[in-house]
């Protein structure tokens, strides 16, 4: 197959991300008086997440399938790279363009393997370089090709069917990937789970993603740029998160991210952010004297921190469980230590301490292995240090982190 | 008791085994007189009740010829290719295969309502998700019929096949009335020569027949539904279900 020349073709082959504008874009359904999407202008810079997000209707989902033209706009232009999606057959487009729905979408008659080489056998790639990519893919989302090629996508979780999901977009090494409320169908503690282990992917894959959402959270986390929609397809702001936080442009989006404005800005900053406090981590088993001495070195710890073979957190043992001597009863810790990864925000990380008897925040990698800790103080003292953004002006928490 | 026992007899006398009239020769005979008109309704009612499911046009048609299928008593249907076919076919020189040309034209038209809807529905209930998930990434129309559509709708799309296949094989019998072989020859003639044992045999070996054949395409609705789509709801459609007693 000889690839056509030009930019959407030329951004595939770096693997980057492309630019996405959309030049006076609206939409208007057939017997419908009012449009859908009206005069919409952004310009999505490569690389980035841009998150449409806005009340039910106000157009996100019309104004993201008009990218890969499952949706035709009434008038304007929308381009990539420069070049107009117009220009190419929507087929052609379309393989060029990742592309995750509401429902996963996976077909149930594929294996996971199968799901994920849907588009490379469009394009005819040999089987040898679709094997390679499936499980290239599939490690990349972080399911063991071994254990999951061959299964169907009823026999998966729903945050596994999600990262098939990713994985399956991601198959041609599309410049631009669209995604509509990937993870509206799964529950809070495994949205954020997904939602960083895909910030990490998107670290390293660079794509540019236009992303819907209706949760302004979501949005808040995700984005490097929110496009908020209102009723009728208008675009009532378009910034970064710290910007739209700081300053809403209109009542309307004031009124939309919400009275907890200030609280919304601890989303801005993520665990990563925050100095780690190093973790007295014991086994089962361990001698009591020993830990004691050990955590004794550590003034601002009152808590040792009982973990699994892996490194895994289980729970907290505190000074009543070691006293005496001996070896540690694994039966004492007290369990319910909240883990975060180092993308969690601020926000969600507190809220999570606040609501255990320790108020430590227990930082864990990929693999749930122990990282070391974080306290509600430290949150705290971000809080009253504003830090002083690339602009010069005066942000608090988190405009560092964005 | 001592019928039954003359049926057996029947089963054990070797004439009925050898020769044009027996057992061997009237199921070939009859599997002809099935199998050409339901791989002809195969032929053409699968891929229209595929291609409306797609698209969604006309799918009045579909549910009108179902209904109007379904009114039509399987007799009926028969004198009618009869009394408006015979003589044409008679004309253009096949008057040795009359009977069973005018019979198999019937049992194309006693087949096509429960494919046509089954294909159908089979697409048509394909989750438009999934559909638009393929057409995002890419796949045109046919790539979405071959490769989503009809993968997925296939447990549905062969229950209306086997549906078909078994009503063809019992009314294949019918045949025989307007002189066909087939193992309804053994029925109709034996009323008219009033053997009970022969008639009951017959009987016998049509409904072991259409065991058979349900059984069999069971059998592939198995090995070539994915095992993707075990679980799922494949019950026969209330359109195609309700179609009418191999009889009359
Ligand atoms: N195919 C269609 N035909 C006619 N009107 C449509 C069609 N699709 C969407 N609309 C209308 O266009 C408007 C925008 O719809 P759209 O699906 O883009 O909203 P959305 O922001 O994605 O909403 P949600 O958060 O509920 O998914 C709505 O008023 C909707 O009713
Ligand atoms: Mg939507």
């Amino acid at each position: 197959m000889s690839p056509p020349a030009g930019p959407i073709m030329g951004a595939m082959q770096d693997a980057t991300g492309a630019v996405v504008s959309f030049e006076n874009v609206t939409k208007r359904y057939p017997g419908s008086d009012s449009p859908a999407v009206d005069n919409l202008s952004l310009t999505v810079p490569a690389g980035e997440i841009c998150v449409l997000v806005g009340p039910s209707g106000c157009g996100k989902t019309t104004s993201m399938k008009m990218v890969n033209r499952l949706i035709e706009p009434t008038s304007g232009r929308i381009t990539i790279d420069g070049e107009d999606v117009m220009s190419l057959p929507a087929v052609e487009l379309r393989r060029r363009i990742g592309y995750v729905i509401q429902q996963i979408g996976l077909f149930p008659h594929l294996t996971i393997g199968d799901n994920v080489a849907v588009v490379p056998k469009l394009l005819r790639w040999k089987d040898q370089r679709i094997r390679e990519r499936v499980e290239e893919l599939l490690e990349i989302v972080g399911l063991d090709p071994a254990a999951y090629a061959k299964r169907y996508p009823t026999e998966l979780s729903g945050g596994e069917r999600q990262r098939v999901g990713v994985a399956r977009a991601l198959a041609a090494d599309p410049p631009v990937m669209l995604m509509d409320e990937p993870f509206g169908a799964v529950d809070p503690i495994r949205r954020d789970r997904l939602q960083n282990e895909f910030l990490r992917l998107q670290e390293k894959v660079r794509k540019t993603i236009v992303f819907v959402t209706h949760d302004v959270d979501e949005a808040i986390k995700m984005a490097d740029r929110i496009a908020i929609l209102q009723k009728g397809g208008i675009l009532a702001q378009f910034d970064t998160p710290a910007a739209i936080l700081a300053n809403p442009a209109s009542e309307f989006v004031e009124r939309f991210v919400g009275a907890d404005r200030g609280l919304k800005r601890l989303s801005l900053g993520r665990v990563g952010d925050l100095e780690m406090i190093e973790a007295i981590t014991v086994r089962a088993g361990e001698d009591r004297t020993a830990i004691r001495a050990r955590l004794d070195r550590v003034d601002e710890l009152d808590y040792a921190l009982l973990v699994d073979d892996q490194d895994r957190p289980l729970g907290w043992i505190d000074q009543q469980d070691l006293r005496g001597s001996g070896p540690i009863n694994p039966e004492a810790a007290s369990p319910g230590a909240p883990t975060v990864e180092r993308e969690t925000t601020l926000r969600d990380a507190l809220s999570g301490m606040l609501g255990s008897s320790v108020q430590l925040g227990v930082v864990v990698d990929e693999r749930e292995r122990v990282l070391g800790l974080v306290s509600v103080d430290a949150i705290g003292e971000r809080l009253r240090a504003p830090v002083r953004a690339a602009d010069g002006g005066l942000h608090p928490v988190g405009e560092a982190a964005s | 008791m001592e019928f039954f026992g003359e049926v057996a007899a029947w089963f054990a006398d070797p004439a009925n085994w050898n020769g044009p009239d027996g057992i061997p020769a009237r199921i070939g005979e009859h599997l002809v007189l099935s199998i050409v008109p339901l791989a002809a309704a195969v032929a053409v009612a699968l891929p229209v009740g595929a291609w409306i499911g797609h698209t969604g046009r006309f799918s009045n048609l579909v549910i009108n010829i179902a209904n109007v299928g379904r009114a039509i008593p399987s007799l009926a249907i028969l004198a009618l290719a009869a009394m408006l076919l015979q003589r044409t076919i008679v004309d253009i020189g096949l008057r040795d295969s009359a009977s069973e040309i005018v019979t198999m034209i019937a049992l194309f038209f006693l087949a096509i309502p429960p494919i046509l809807t089954n294909a159908y529905v089979g697409i048509n209930e394909v989750d438009d998700q999934i559909v638009e998930a393929g057409r995002g990434m890419g796949m045109r129309d046919l790539e979405i019929l071959r490769r989503v559509e009809i993968p997925v709708g296939l447990p549905v799309i062969l229950v209306g096949v086997r549906t078909a296949a078994v009503q063809v094989v019992a009314t294949a019998t019918l045949g025989a009335v307007v002189a066909t072989g087939g193992l309804g020859r053994y029925i109709i003639d034996g009323i008219a020569q009033r053997r009970f044992d022969e008639v009951f045999a017959g009987a016998l070996i049509v409904a072991a027949l259409s065991i058979a054949t349900e059984l069999g395409f069971s059998f592939i609705e198995r090995r070539a539904t994915s095992p993707g789509l075990r679980g799922r709801d494949t019950a026969p459609r209330e359109l195609a279900q309700a179609g009418r007693p191999g009889g009359i």
